[in-house]
């Protein structure tokens, strides 16, 4: 019998790898699940500013998204420089706000209308014109929490 | 040891094909931290307000932004990180000044009666040709007024930052500092 014994020496035993895949695997679930994936296409150049007093946006599914900006590069020969409203897919002019409004609100439940957070997400080089009627417009559809989207930042400077 | 074992399928790559995908939604995510300064539209009114409630020039803090970026804070020009500290203290105003705003003595919850409120309201004018990150700027450093003043009374009187205080404490707080700012339709002037 003592043929079969183990030898108990000084080699220690290799730590098992079997419970790897199943580790690596909880990882990546936890990423496929949290991953969001972009749901629209940017026709505008979006680089907002930076703001240190920021608050989060807590429930993604109720917040509808505005972007206004330059056209993207390709875009450019042919829209020019003016900065343009983008909704959803499309851009749009200020007239389409309050009909989009209307159409974000339908797609939610009645009771949750009011939470709806309105994110403009405006390119730091645009002028407040565009950005005022964009406003005024949701003034008008009764969309009122809005939310300046901004990158964070430690300081501001002049 | 009669019986032949059908040979262990070697898992091994298992994990080097699990590193795999884990490593492309690594790289995909984009953990969209989302957030930005939030603000509360005013509605739109029904009719005309004929009768508008009078405010006191002393209680106003007039903010005006040209279209060159240019900052005048009651009648002085000003840099935008000088904002903040003039803003708090016309917000937290001084009884013994004329120039800021005046005090209304109100009952606050946790605060005591005849807590003295100071009336200030914050006006953000700009220009149609402002920039937008100029706006950002500014709307940043008068919510930071607030947010420090919050911070600074939740200290004193709780011990703690505002955002760790609870529900009442925070209404409290709240009420003793509302964030009134106020923005007037803006001008064209230098588009």
């Amino acid at each position: 019998m003592s043929k079969f014994k183990k030898k108990t020496g000084n080699r220690q035993p290799a730590i098992s790898t079997a419970s790897l895949p199943d580790i690596v695997f909880m990882l990546l679930f936890f990423f496929m699940v949290t991953t969001v994936m972009r749901e629209v296409d940017l026709l505008v150049e979006v680089a907002t500013p930076s703001a240190t007093e920021i608050t989060k946006l807590e429930n993604k599914a109720l917040v509808s998204y505005i972007y206004i900006g330059k056209p993207m590069g390709a875009l450019k020969k042919t829209l020019g420089e003016e900065p343009r409203i983008q909704l959803n897919d499309a851009f749009a002019n200020k007239s389409d706000i309050l009909q989009w409004v209307e159409m974000e609100k339908n797609r939610r439940d009645e009771a949750e209308i009011p939470r709806i957070t309105w994110s403009i997400k405006v390119d730091a080089e645009t002028k407040m014109g565009i950005v005022t009627d964009v406003k005024q417009e949701l003034r008008k559809a009764n969309a009122l929490k809005i939310n300046y989207s901004t990158m964070e930042t430690d300081k501001i400077v002049d | 040891m009669a019986r032949r074992e059908l040979p262990e399928i070697n898992a091994g790559s298992m994990a080097d094909i699990a590193f795999l995908l884990l490593i492309f939604f690594l790289v995909t995510t984009t953990m969209d931290t989302d957030g930005g300064l939030t603000r509360k539209l005013p509605p739109m009114p029904e009719e005309q307000l004929e009768d508008l409630p009078e405010v006191k020039q002393r209680n106003v803090f007039e903010v005006l932004v040209n279209a060159n970026d240019q900052l005048l804070v009651e009648g002085q020009l000003m840099l935008v990180s000088e904002l903040r500290e003039a803003a708090k203290e016309f917000i937290v105003s001084n009884p013994a000044r004329e120039d800021l705003p005046e005090f209304k003595l109100t009952d606050i919850e946790l605060m005591g009666k005849d807590y003295p409120v100071s009336k200030q309201i914050i006006s953000l004018q700009n220009d149609r040709g402002t920039s937008y990150e100029m706006y950002i700027k500014v709307q940043n450093e008068l919510v930071a007024a607030y947010n420090d003043l919050r911070d600074e009374l939740g200290n004193t009187k709780f011990g703690a930052n505002f955002d760790d205080l609870t529900e009442e404490q925070r209404d409290a707080i709240k009420e003793v500092y509302p964030q009134r700012i106020s923005e007037a339709e803006p001008k064209s002037i230098g588009n």
